[in-house]
């Protein structure tokens, strides 16, 4: 009983920072009674895990920070949260987003942004910013997110915690609201890198819901090892070029220098189809979201809106006002790509492309390379408002983690260092389904790393 | 009804698209029931629903149905076919799109032969096959100026068979139909039926000048909701196009809606015409691989096809091609008929019987074949051996239908077993000629045409039960003394 209103304490305190959609009340309520039902033997057993608002839940509301979804509460849950619950774990709240999950930033949510928890003037990234800012704001040990393009690598850098994309197929998406459909996985942040496989652990694993989750036994978490012994790490160096923030680049380079210590062999390697990822992203992405994004048209669920005499109306009060900017571009955006004439030149191109890029990880990862480090994103926090403006350059942020989900990859960001204070993000893309291997580097390197050090 | 003919200069080009319900208890992407008529938003989860997160998941048996389907219509069989979306935006469409097949279906380039009333047996291409989910159903009337939707049927499983443009008139459109109706009620994937709307059917139909090699520019007539209608609802639209380019129109590529009570076709308004389906590959369904051995084991699960069946009854049981057809229209009714064949040797006699008697009988009762085939074999035999005659024979089964029983006993307690005893039927005979003395005078004066006379009244007096070749034998024998 005490924990469950300890936990609502700490959330309650970040409030401040605008990233829990719920209510205090309704979470202080829904703790309590949480905690009375959780099994005591869960691997989990009474770690509060917070939920990113596209993930259905029982317990809260799922808008997806959304006002077109305002107020909607799901039926049914998502696998990934009653797996949770089944380990005991509490569902501590849902946290603020970019609009079904569009953005970097987290200012795209109907709900007001999410301040970074170090700096108030900048952002927490995003999409999944809410859940990274209350992890990196020491609120809750882990928490729930999603990545389509970066969307818990990228937040996970910019808060100086956790963040895993598992490989897509290893989580089920049952549940997870659909953004780019394939592209989208559940993915976690933790304070750390066990807290986050941990509860990654939990969550993977089959399920006969999700055609697209694989058949396969849920993550085995490795130990610690003493070293990186065998570990071939590769450096592509088209994630490393010359306009690089130079203290993102410090901080790599430290953090590749410790790897070597530990006995890691490190090679120079070339991924040249790296620069067309993030317009192939654009194009495979929104085509999907159009798509998956019809079905919000006023008539089944969600809220209506004024002004509607007929059906057209209906569709285009409700999708009109209740979609902000950055969706209705993207919803634009992929109509455009996938209707008659434009099909071809751009969503048939960007699937080969995509084919591409992926060819380029098989072709490293079979010369022996066992993992890729990379920084996660080019710069530290930016400042509110500061890409708004200019999507394109909101978009260039995802440059270095579009590449693992359009190859279905998993990867990890983890804290490498600071820059005037603000965190830094270094990542490990791993081979398909070999999320131990990846974790057991990303345990050496989180135990030598001076993650809170100026680089 | 015959349609108005056809002016000689001009020929009809017809292609169906037809949509089926598969059998299964389940829907195509989710454990929903499919029954049929239960109340509104009843059969409903999540993933029919379309709700936010909700993932398909496809139905295996709904797939082995639809290669069954291909395998019977002779199609290829894709070892691997793709799911897509097609996008729209409608209130009874969930997600704003249909999970279909687009560029990849699961089976290509089949035959369906079927027998034209106009040029004998056609041959008519399947071009392809794929599976699809169906969408809900929007209802206008029900409640004043609002539209209701029901979603029971959202996501209920379909195939599409899309035939090539091979048929030439309205009555071959239909001949198509019902036949390709038979055979998938006859492997039993589908119960086929309009009225249920578990088989719906849009027609491609252009018009063009005798000889011309080029096919015109085609119309799609859709809403034709009932098997009767198909013929007049083609015909119209035949009637329109020709008209129209008679007197120097020319066709426009569009949508026609047939109205069955003005037995006429309107244009669909052109805003509802001109979607563009954006398909593409579905994201939440892997490519769908059938192995071989799949392949096979729902060949395996094919009965016998109605066109093997009919030439095998020919062959087998030495019925007439025409005779043959009818006995085989329905699996039950060839079944019906073989069994019976089996235990009697009069393979003719039961053929005219399942014709007759039987069709006639389960006509009235919900196509219920109401005498077992065992008991019609026996009848058969019966009347064979003398023992019933025809239509005594026929009073018996219509008994036999209503009540049940032993055909024996049944025309042992009706009274109508003939009588075959010399002695009494002498008795008879000799009652009837002391009778009618003037007639017997007559005979004997040359009037043999009076024999049939004699033979009617011993049956009268008989009630039936004489055996008339016995009863003829007697009646010449006492008249030549």
């Amino acid at each position: 009983m005490s924990d469950a209103k300890a936990v609502a304490d700490r959330l309650v305190k970040a409030k401040r920072l605008n990233a829990l959609l719920t209510p205090p009340k309704d979470l202080r309520k829904s703790l309590v009674t949480q905690d009375a039902a959780a099994r005591p033997t869960g691997v989990l057993y009474g770690m509060p895990v917070a939920v990113k608002d596209n993930i259905c839940t029982l317990e809260f509301t799922t808008s997806c920070g959304s006002r077109i979804l305002e107020g909607y509460r799901s039926p049914y849950e998502a696998t990934a949260v009653a797996k949770l619950k089944a380990a005991g774990a509490l569902i501590a709240g849902k946290t603020n987003c970019d609009e079904f999950a569009m953005g970097s930033s987290t200012e795209h949510s109907a709900y007001g942004r999410v301040l970074h928890p170090l700096d108030k003037t900048r952002v927490p990234g995003g999409s999944s910013g809410g859940s990274a800012a209350l992890v990196g704001a020491g609120a809750v040990p882990a928490a729930l997110g999603s990545e389509t393009g970066g969307s818990v690598r990228q937040p996970a850098a910019f808060c100086g915690v956790v963040g895993i994309k598992p490989t897509y197929g290893r989580v089920s998406r049952y549940g997870l609201v659909a953004f780019g459909s394939s592209l989208d996985q559940i993915g976690v942040f933790g304070r750390s890198v066990h807290d986050a496989a941990r509860v990654l652990s939990v969550i993977s694993g089959r399920d006969p819901r999700d055609a697209t989750c694989e058949d396969r036994d849920p993550l085995r978490l490795p130990t610690v090892p003493e070293s990186l012994q065998g570990f071939v790490i590769g450096l592509p160096r088209e994630y490393f070029p010359p306009e690089l923030d130079p203290a993102v680049r410090r901080a790599c380079d430290r953090a590749i220098r410790m790897m070597k210590e530990l006995g890691a062999a490190v090679r120079d390697v070339s991924l040249p189809h790296t620069p067309y990822a993030v317009p192939t992203y654009y194009v495979i992405a929104p085509a999907e979201a159009s798509s998956n994004l019809a079905r919000y048209d006023g008539v089944r669920y969600g809220p209506r809106f004024n002004g509607a005499t007929d059906l057209r109306g209906l569709y285009r009060a409700t999708r009109g006002q209740g979609f902000g900017a950055e969706v209705r571009r993207r919803i634009l955006i992929g109509t455009y790509v996938l209707s008659a004439g434009y099909y071809d030149a751009y969503y048939r191109r960007a699937q080969q492309m995509r084919a591409l890029i992926a060819q380029d990880f098989r072709n490293v990862f079979d010369r022996g390379v066992d993992l890729l480090f990379t920084p996660t994103v080019p710069t530290p926090a930016f400042k509110a408002g500061e890409k708004l403006a200019d999507p394109i350059a909101m978009y260039m942020s995802d440059i270095f983690t579009v590449t693992a989900n359009l190859a279905g990859l998993p990867a990890i960001s983890l804290p490498i260092g600071r820059v005037k204070g603000l965190p830094i993000g270094g990542q490990l893309i791993g081979q398909a389904f070999l999320e131990d291997e990846m974790i057991e580097a990303a345990y050496a390197l989180e135990r030598v790393v001076p993650a809170t050090d100026e680089a | 009804m015959a349609p108005p003919p056809l002016p000689a200069p001009w020929e009809t080009i017809i292609g169906l698209e037809t949509h089926v319900q598969l059998r299964t208890r389940s829907k195509m992407f989710c454990g929903c029931s499919t029954a049929f008529g239960a109340p509104p938003n009843t059969q409903v989860c999540p993933v029919c629903l379309g709700l936010p997160g909700a993932l398909p998941v496809a139905n295996g048996a709904a797939i082995g149905l639809a290669v069954r389907g291909a395998l019977a219509l002779g199609c290829t069989v894709q070892p691997k076919s793709i799911f897509a979306r097609k996008n729209y935006f409608y209130p009874d469409l969930p997600k704003g799109y249909q999970i279909s097949q687009f560029d990849q279906p699961l089976a290509t380039n089949g035959t369906l032969s079927f027998v034209s009333p106009d040029r004998g047996i056609v041959n008519a291409t399947i071009v392809r096959l794929h599976l699809e989910e169906d969408a809900g159903k929007s209802i206008h009337d029900r409640f004043a100026k609002a539209t209701a939707v029901d979603l029971n049927r959202s996501g209920v499983p379909l195939i599409e068979i899309v035939g090539g443009p091979d048929l030439r008139s309205p009555a071959e459109a239909r001949a198509y139909l019902q036949t390709l109706k038979q055979l998938l009620e006859y492997i039993g994937i589908s119960d086929c039926d309009m009225e249920k709307g578990s088989l719906r059917v849009d027609a491609n139909l252009s018009v063009r000048r005798a000889g011309e090699a080029a096919l015109s520019t085609r119309t799609e007539v859709k809403n034709i909701n009932s098997f009767a209608f198909v013929e007049k609802a083609l015909a119209v639209e035949r009637d329109r196009q020709i008209a129209l380019v008679e007197s120097g129109g020319s066709v426009t590529q569009q949508t026609m809606l047939y109205d069955s009570r003005e037995n006429n076709v309107r244009p669909q308004r052109s805003k509802e015409d001109s979607h563009d389906y954006r398909y593409f590959p579905e994201p939440d369904l892997p490519p769908l691989v059938l192995t071989p051995e799949f392949v096979a084991e729902q060949q395996s699960e094919l009965p016998e096809l109605p066109s093997a069946k009919r030439d095998r009854f020919v062959a087998t049981y030495g019925l007439g091609r025409e005779h043959a057809t009818v006995v085989t229209a329905t699996r039950a009714v060839a079944d019906y008929y073989e069994t019976v064949a089996k235990t009697s040797a009069e393979h003719q006699a039961a053929a005219n019987w399942v014709m007759t008697e039987a069709l006639a009988d389960a006509k009235d009762h919900n196509d219920q074949l109401r005498v077992s085939p065992a008991a019609l074999a026996q009848i058969i035999g019966l009347v064979k051996g003398g023992t019933l005659s025809h239509q005594a024979a026929k009073r018996v089964f219509a008994e036999v239908a209503a009540k049940g029983g032993d055909p024996r006993s049944v025309a042992e307690s009706l009274g109508v077993i003939q009588v075959g005893d010399t002695n009494v039927v002498t008795g008879w005979v000799t009652d009837v000629l002391g009778a009618h003395p003037t007639e017997v005078a007559r005979y004997k004066r040359g009037e043999v045409k009076l024999m049939p006379f004699f033979l009617g009244q011993v049956m009268r007096a008989s009630k039936g039960k004489a055996d008339p070749k016995l009863a003829q034998r007697v009646l010449e024998e006492k008249l030549a003394s």
